[in-house]
């Protein structure tokens, strides 16, 4: 791994991309990272576009402003594809990771000339059957991991069971699903380009 | 052992607040602190602490609260920002002025208006006459460490003023990094327990608090704050010391980051003084000497220190994250120039607005007023010492 990986996510208020870079922030810091998870507040509400990022280290992290040259960018919402510039200041050398349905030309398409590799994964689809409603960011989670390799799938799995367990203390019924949604998404992420 | 966690910089000060475990908390929820006496209720109601929490209906209140609390003998605490300070304003000065040794979280935001709930320090600066004791913290574990040792220096019998410990809302407040923390038994027996002289539910020495205080006395009162002022520097650095012992973690007035060498200096407070050490290691790396002198001590300010810290810099930039709109720059700069000055020290110096209402303050933004240093230095002259800096023009 680099010494320094940023993500940024772009999702809609309400979906979860918030939640999911703190997931994964938590991930990578039990796995002896240094790390941030933070989310740009706008006007939110239900809907409009929103931004969270990610910063994960070996070494001590000083730096506190937005994040404008990615590594890696989430969409957990391809409807924000025509309304957002997601791969703005995305490093040719890292990748793009959008939850979709849609064929490999609109999305190509849709992401203006980026060069760097890009992948899909049907979140919509793993949620329903796993949790039975649409929480995207369960799925995004374990995409972004495979598509990054800060840590190894074993490694997540393990340590997302504990998260989930803390995290959904009182609602223990959801843990299984979040766990198949994680395991099912790690098998589904696919790539758009070559 | 310290405890590696990660948390946000308001989980951070709330779990401090558990560990201090006050007497009493009075607050009013305000974004972004709102989070802090947020988890602090949790603790109430869980029994992990038992603290008298007051949830009142104003911050004026909320000081109110917090200077009844100290006086009658408690050990009080609160946490608020921008428009909340405001509010407490005339209480902000009702609290030193009777010398009670109250600690406030104080999550840095923009005074309305027109109304903004992000980051600048327009609140902290409002209230930098006051007579309050102003620690700023780069990040989630300075604001965790400073109030930890908030009451150490407060309290102190040559100090007895109020404390303020600053960071920047939502870019710390809300970002969750990697934290150390102390063990609760540890931090129990650091700050100790609150034994005042003199206090208002004594029966034994009855005293009246905050009296009529006219042309006889006040003059000579003011004095004595401003004499508890300039003793809390003192106890400032001895806390830090214990501090060091039982933690590792040094502080002093000011964290001075590669400016031993330094040929050009930034002088800031808060996170921006963390990207500024991201921005000095990679001009480092190109062979500039860049450093940066991060101000912890804003209230007392340390005149003195800062002027022979700075002394043998060829230029450096003050950055002010709250406009003072008086036409000849930010309190910070005053403050530092006033010190050179007085302290005789002639090094070329620019101040620059930025960050207002949560404008980000990226890396490329430090890095251009490194290279504006770099010209300063080597002509000698600024041509303008009022700038901004990301404001957008159009």
């Amino acid at each position: 791994m680099n010494d320094l990986i940023e993500i940024r996510w772009h999702g809609r208020g309400g979906q979860g991309a918030k939640t999911a870079s703190l997931l994964l922030a938590d991930a990578a810091f039990n796995t002896g990272k240094y790390i941030q998870g933070f989310p740009e507040y706008g006007p939110e509400r239900m809907g409009a576009p929103i931004t969270a990022y990610n910063r994960i280290s070996n070494k001590p992290i000083t730096i506190h402003s937005n994040i404008y040259e990615p590594d890696y960018v989430v969409v957990v919402d391809d409807t924000l594809l025509e309304s957002v510039d997601v791969t703005a200041g995305l490093k040719e050398t890292g990748a793009v990771v959008i939850n979709t349905t849609k064929d490999n030309d609109y999305i190509k398409e849709s992401l203006r000339g980026y060069k760097g590799d890009v992948y899909k994964i049907d979140a919509r689809k793993i949620s329903i059957e796993t949790l039975g409603k649409y929480f995207p960011n369960t799925p995004m989670l374990a995409a972004i991991v495979k598509v990054s390799k800060i840590m190894t799938d074993e490694q997540l799995l393990n340590d997302m069971k504990g998260s989930f367990k803390h995290k959904f203390a009182k609602k223990p019924e959801v843990i299984e699903g979040n766990m198949k949604a994680l395991e099912l998404a790690l098998k589904s992420v696919e790539k758009v380009n070559n | 052992m310290d405890i590696r966690e990660r948390l946000s910089g308001n989980e951070a000060a709330a779990i401090a607040m558990k560990q201090i475990n006050p007497d009493v908390v009075a607050a009013f929820p305000i974004t972004p602190s709102t989070e802090i006496p947020q988890y602090f209720s949790t603790f109430v109601s869980n029994g992990d602490v038992d603290t008298e929490f007051v949830a009142v209906e104003s911050e004026h209140s909320a000081m109110s609260a917090t200077i009844g609390a100290q006086a009658a003998g408690g050990r009080a605490m609160t946490a608020t920002s921008a428009n909340g300070l405001s509010l407490m304003w005339e209480m902000i000065y009702i609290a030193s002025s009777l010398r009670l040794p109250i600690v406030m979280s104080l999550v840095n935001r923009a005074v309305s208006g027109p109304l903004n709930i992000h980051n600048d320090h327009s609140d902290a600066m409002g209230v930098r006459d006051a007579g309050w004791i102003m620690l700023f913290s780069e990040n989630n574990q300075e604001a965790y460490d400073n109030l930890i040792m908030a009451h150490r220096i407060a309290e102190n019998k040559n100090v007895k003023l109020p404390l303020m410990v600053c960071q920047d809302g939502f870019i710390t407040s809300h970002s969750i990094e990697n934290i150390e923390l102390i063990e609760d038994d540890k931090v129990k027996e650091f700050v100790g327990e609150y034994k005042p002289d003199e206090y208002l539910l004594n029966k034994e020495n009855p005293i009246a608090i905050g009296p009529l205080d006219l042309q006889a006395y006040l003059f000579e009162h003011k004095a004595q704050q401003a004499l508890a002022m300039k003793n809390a520097k003192k106890v400032i650095l001895e806390v830090a010391e214990e501090f060091e012992k039982m933690t590792g973690r040094k502080y002093s007035f000011f964290e001075e980051y590669k400016l031993d060498d330094a040929e050009i200096a930034i002088v800031c407070m808060n996170s921006t003084a963390g990207t500024t050490k991201f921005v000095v290691d990679s001009l480092r790396e190109k062979g500039i000497k860049a450093g940066l002198l991060k101000l912890r001590v804003f209230r007392p300010f340390p005149a003195e220190e800062i002027a022979k810290a700075l002394e043998h810099v060829k230029a450096v930039a003050v950055l002010d994250k709250a406009d003072s709109l008086n036409a000849a720059g930010g309190a910070l700069f005053e403050d530092v120039t006033s010190a050179m000055y007085v302290n005789k020290k002639q090094v070329p110096m620019v101040n620059y607005i930025y960050g207002i209402g949560g404008r980000d303050t990226k890396a490329d933004d430090i890095e251009s007023v490194y290279r504006d240093l770099q010209e300063i230095a080597n002509s000698g002259n600024v041509e303008n010492p009022y700038r901004y800096l990301g404001l957008r023009r159009k």
